[in-house]
């Protein structure tokens, strides 16, 4: 396993955040109807957090023969919106024998961090 | 406004790892990965079966505590963690419930923010916890108001 993971995201699409809906039962309308993000006081509707920490975790599926995610804490710093050109990344912060802990971030076009926090990765032995 | 809650338990709802919303919810935060999705892939791997993404437990009915009320619309989601003792197995059944973890208010620069953790578990047949997620809502003034409280 790698000790620095990334990847960028194609731009958000309200389609995304439209599946992302209907797939978790999250139907708040701020991430899907722009008349209700604007009575909402927001320039337009913003992903769920929840959408950008899923995508997070792609990271780390390809691994999962070696291991899973054991600890997953998420911090959401700034709202994504439509467009948006995402990264994520993960850098290795410790490694043990049992697990690897790393800090994990999201951030935009403009390099502002959106969610950061941290992943412990439990090894199989 | 939520301190009475704190410790305040909801019933255990059944819930199965539905292959198709497992698939679906996969496909939405771009991760089709075989061993969320393809029957053969699962099978062989280490699992015996396909597993659910991390952040799946969101379509879960984790039940009602009693007294709870929260606005459907205004909240911020601030925090969320999960713990894991292992992957979810497709096909596999959980006991899935609620306890209101604790509140707590601080006066911040839009007035007094409410912060409500709220922890959620997932056991299996054995009453063993399996995962557990906690969630950190922010209410604001604004809603508060709004909630007439």
């Amino acid at each position: 396993m790698q000790e620095s993971l990334e990847t960028i995201l194609e731009p958000v699409t309200r389609m995304d955040l439209i599946k992302y809906s209907g797939a978790s039962g999250d139907f708040n309308p701020i991430h899907t109807i722009d008349e209700e993000a604007e009575k909402a006081g927001l320039p337009g509707i913003i992903a769920h957090g929840m959408w950008t920490m899923g995508n997070l975790s792609k990271l780390f599926t390809p691994y999962y023969d070696q291991g899973f995610i054991q600890g997953f804490q998420i911090r959401f710093s700034g709202m994504v919106f439509l467009q948006d050109v995402i990264t994520l990344k993960a850098e290795l912060n410790e490694a043990k024998v049992d697990y690897l802990d790393f800090n994990v971030k999201a951030l935009n076009q403009n390099e502002k961090v959106v969610l950061k926090g941290k992943v412990r990765f439990a090894k199989y032995r | 406004m939520y301190y009475h809650l704190i410790g305040k338990q909801s019933n255990k709802v059944k819930n199965v790892v539905e292959r198709g919303l497992v698939k679906r919810f996969a496909e939405s935060i771009r991760d089709a990965h075989p061993l969320f999705i393809d029957e053969q892939v699962g099978k062989q791997s280490r699992y015996g079966e396909n597993i659910a993404p991390s952040t799946f437990p969101r379509v879960f009915d984790f039940g009602t505590v009693h007294g709870l009320n929260l606005p459907n619309k205004g909240l911020i989601h601030g925090e969320q963690v999960y713990q894991y003792e292992r992957p979810l197995l497709v096909n596999e059944v959980l006991y899935c419930y609620t306890v209101i973890d604790g509140y707590d208010e601080k006066q911040g620069k839009n007035g007094l923010m409410g912060f409500l953790k709220i922890k959620r578990y997932g056991e299996d047949a054995h009453e063993k916890v399996v995962f557990m997620e906690e969630s950190t809502i922010i209410i604001t003034e604004t809603v508060r108001k709004a909630m007439q409280i």
